[in-house]
């Protein structure tokens, strides 16, 4: 029975787990072809065809862990659902437009004529800067616990601008990896720019957070914890140097194209566990925990059968792509 | 406007949308599978051309497929997040019951999305024929099951069952119960049906589009005939269960009911009214023109069957305008869907079945009716989903308690937004279609290019991607 009533109660934490990770392999994921989205307007059109085929096989299953993400807020936790999503109305509104968009035009751009393809083109490179925008807004929103007052609108303009940044960071880090030759030369230099702008973000909002939310401030300015959380932001902070590093080695171009975009994953992967400790076991900071959020136990369990099923099969197939398309992107047509 | 309507309105213009594309995914996943089975029979009994013509209408119809899932994706991430967005109080109140059948829908499309799809359009000739077929089905089976889920939730919403409400908040008391409850199985046969149907009058549109412009010989006789037996064959089944899932809403919803049909008071022997001007304000019709005993006689089978009036559910029915018109939007386009696949069919037998000779009037009535499904789909629907108001759970949750508190102006620029979107979305989606059907063979050259450049070692691409492609 205590045994029973003690697994009721790690139910909505399974469920926080699977969201959170779902989240996070969204930003991840998401992030770098809504970056190469982001980059596409600096490309020629032979380019631009190279860049769309080499996150062709991958995008859309990219997006489909948001609607996993999602999906779990509103079976599991309703009534965070619709304060969250409340609160966010417009520039949820924004990006779900924003994706919409990139999605149509990646379809459109090669089954239309071809004088419609420029304009599918740049529908896509707005669709994913929309997108990017509205998610970063979303984010500071969310971790300021959707507070009022001056500092709060602009605490989330920097992250609207630092995310896409980061995005397209990850973008030119994903080309850098699956191309070569001249375009590997361009993306470089993409990165080389992004960079900057995108450390220069994360410095501001680690600094902002603890000040616009008093909840995170007390969890991370106390002793001891403070020295064990310093691991991340030290972790951080060297690998972003590392990816900066590497951008002027000779060797980025050949054997190791590959550690700028697993750095920066570790990056992200940093950054969601920063969050994490930031929030848990809130759902929205300050007001509604897990628990008090969550569906009742028989609800949650219909759904975790389900759940059981499908992600197994979803990271098996993730797998599974990522290895069939792994290596350069050459002539594959994405149509 | 107040911030309900607007609500409604978004919710509607989203749902709207989303709609058009699963009712064409539905049956066509089905129709691949025939068209692909058809394929590997004929070209087994030897008579090469023939096969090809499948083969080519597998491959074409492939295409339409993959365009419509993407674009039922898109829309359908919109749709989870409007949940939330316009309706907060909606998942607070009964996500015990909702949540799990939501959860199961998008797992299924997961599900589907994790491998068959991206096989079923990438995989042909990389892999067997027999796990290729397997695929399109599985592909089919999917879409079907997604539907099924979708749909208890909506049946639900109308005539709920097996649930228990403690201290405001339901609880599922029987899955079953919850899910086959009174107004399923009406629901769902009549919704694939029409996702049948709609499919039919495409295939015949397209095929006749191509006809006349004198392209995709091979294919489009075949499809043309497939569209035309399959549409001749259904929609007197459909008649039968629109007949059927009429009787279940009377027993159930009678407040629908008396919308559609105009009825304001309770009456025996009430009249069928082929037309009216039903004027909420007022409480009456103008400008009835009616048949005597019409309406019992359809709905109790009887000439003096008793019809309860609107006037019995004051307060607590739905506009009688727009299902009163909606309703009959979608009777007189079964009714013309009906006339067009009988007398198609049997011109069509008589030019044994060769295209070309038919008249070419009809060819372009068939064209223009190639969207007919989705506007009868669409009416229907508003009937349905108008005909619960003002509730959203009937008879036990009402839909203004649970409408999100978002400012008013807001709604209406995002609605402005979203309207904008789908109506240019609707005009590609329509303009590519007929591209793709001018010029199926750039169509299948594009695919066969791409097959060929795949890379080493891609013996699969187990990913929607296609759904996109």
């Amino acid at each position: 029975m205590n045994a029973m009533a003690s697994f009721d109660a790690a139910l909505p934490v399974i469920f926080m787990v699977l969201m959170g990770v779902s989240m996070l392999v969204y930003v991840v994921s998401d992030g770098y072809d809504l970056g190469v989205g982001m980059l596409m307007h600096r490309a020629t059109d032979a380019e631009k065809d190279v860049m769309v085929a080499s996150i062709g096989p991958f995008w859309d299953a990219n997006e489909t862990w948001l609607v996993l993400g999602v999906g779990i807020l509103l079976v599991a936790f309703p009534k965070a659902h619709g304060l969250v999503l409340g609160e966010l109305y417009l520039p949820v509104t924004l990006m779900l437009i924003g994706l919409t968009l990139r999605g149509v035009a990646f379809d459109f751009r090669v089954k239309a004529r071809d004088s419609h393809k420029r304009t599918w083109d740049r529908l896509f490179f707005a669709g994913s800067t929309l997108a990017s925008v509205a998610q970063g807004w979303m984010l500071g929103r969310y971790i300021s616990g959707f507070g009022t007052g001056w500092n709060y609108p602009v605490f989330a303009a920097a992250i609207a601008v630092a995310l896409p940044m980061a995005y397209v960071l990850m973008g030119a880090a994903w080309l850098i990896m699956k191309t070569e030759g001249e375009l590997q030369e361009r993306a470089l230099q993409w990165a080389r720019i992004a960079w900057a702008p995108m450390v220069g973000g994360m410095v501001l909002i680690s600094m902002a957070t603890p000040w616009v939310s008093p909840e995170v401030r007390e969890r991370w300015f106390a002793l001891p914890e403070i020295i064990a959380l310093a691991a991340i932001p030290l972790m951080t902070g060297v690998a972003l140097l590392a990816v900066r590093g590497l951008l002027n080695t000779r060797m980025v171009r050949g054997p190791v194209c590959w550690l700028p975009f697993v750095l920066l994953i570790m990056v992200f992967v940093l950054g969601f566990l920063g969050l994490a400790y930031s929030i848990f076991p809130y759902v929205v900071i300050g007001q509604l925990t897990i628990w008090q959020a969550a569906s009742s136990a028989p609800a949650l369990k219909v759904i975790l059968v389900g759940a059981c099923i499908s992600v197994p099969a979803i990271v098996g197939y993730t797998v599974f792509s990522y290895r069939v398309f792994r290596g350069k992107t050459g002539e594959l047509r994405y149509a | 406007m107040d911030a309900l309507i607007l609500a409604r309105m978004q919710f509607a213009a989203n749902i709207t949308f989303h709609i058009l594309f699963p009712t064409i995914s539905i049956a066509l996943g089905w129709l691949l599978l025939f068209f692909r089975w058809r394929w590997l029979h004929i070209r087994g009994g030897g008579d090469g051309a023939s096969a090809q013509g499948w083969l080519d209408a597998y491959r074409f119809w492939t295409k339409v497929f993959a365009l419509t899932f993407a674009l039922g994706v898109v829309s359908g991430i919109t749709m989870s997040f409007q949940f939330g967005t316009n309706w907060p109080g909606f998942m607070e109140r009964v996500g015990n019951v909702a949540g799990p059948l939501l959860g199961y829908e998008v797992l299924t499309a997961f599900f589907l999305e994790a491998g068959f799809l991206g096989v079923m359009l990438f995989g042909h000739g990389k892999v067997g024929e027999r796990v290729h077929l397997m695929s399109t089905f599985m592909v089919a089976f999917g879409t079907t099951l997604s539907a099924f889920w979708i749909l208890a939730l909506n049946s639900w919403m109308q005539t709920p069952a097996g649930h228990e409400i403690v201290d405001g908040e339901f609880h599922v008391a029987s899955w079953l119960a919850v899910i086959f409850n009174p107004s399923f199985p009406y629901r769902f046969a009549h919704m694939l049906l029409a996702s049948a149907l709609t499919c039919a009058f495409l295939l015949i549109g397209l095929s006749s589009w191509q006809v006349l412009r004198g392209v995709g010989q091979r294919s489009a006789a075949r499809v043309m005939r497939v569209g035309l037996t399959l549409a001749a064959v259904l929609i007197p089944v459909q008649i039968v269960v629109g007949d059927m899932h009429g009787l279940n809403t009377l027993e159930h919803q009678p407040a629908k009911i008396a919308a559609m049909e105009g009825v304001w008071d309770t009456e025996r022997g009430a009249p069928l009214l082929l037309f009216a001007i039903p004027d909420a304000a007022a409480r009456r019709n103008h400008f009835e023109i009616a048949i005597p005993n019409g309406a019992s006689l359809i709905l109790t089978h009887k000439a003096d069957g008793e019809i309860r009036g609107l006037n019995d559910f004051q307060g607590a029915h739905p506009p009688p305008l727009p299902m009163f018109f909606a309703f009959r939007l979608m009777v007189g386009m079964g009714m013309l869907m009906l006339a067009a696949s009988w007398l198609g069919w049997w011109l069509y037998r008589r030019t044994k079945w060769q295209p070309a000779l038919l008249p070419r009037a009809l060819l372009w009535l068939f064209a223009g009716m190639t969207f007919s499904g989705w506007v009868a789909t669409v009416a229907g629907w508003y009937v349905t989903e108008i005909g619960r108001q003002p509730y959203i759970v009937y008879g036990l949750v009402r839909t203004a308690d649970v409408v999100s508190k978002v400012p008013s102006a807001m709604i209406g620029l995002t609605l402005a937004l979203y309207v904008a979107l789908y109506l240019a979305l609707i005009v590609a989606y329509v303009a590519v279609l007929k591209y793709m059907a001018e010029k199926p063979d750039e169509v299948l050259a594009t695919e066969a290019a791409e097959q060929a450049a795949t890379p080493p070692g891609a013996i699969t691409s187990p990913i929607v991607e296609g759904g996109r492609a």
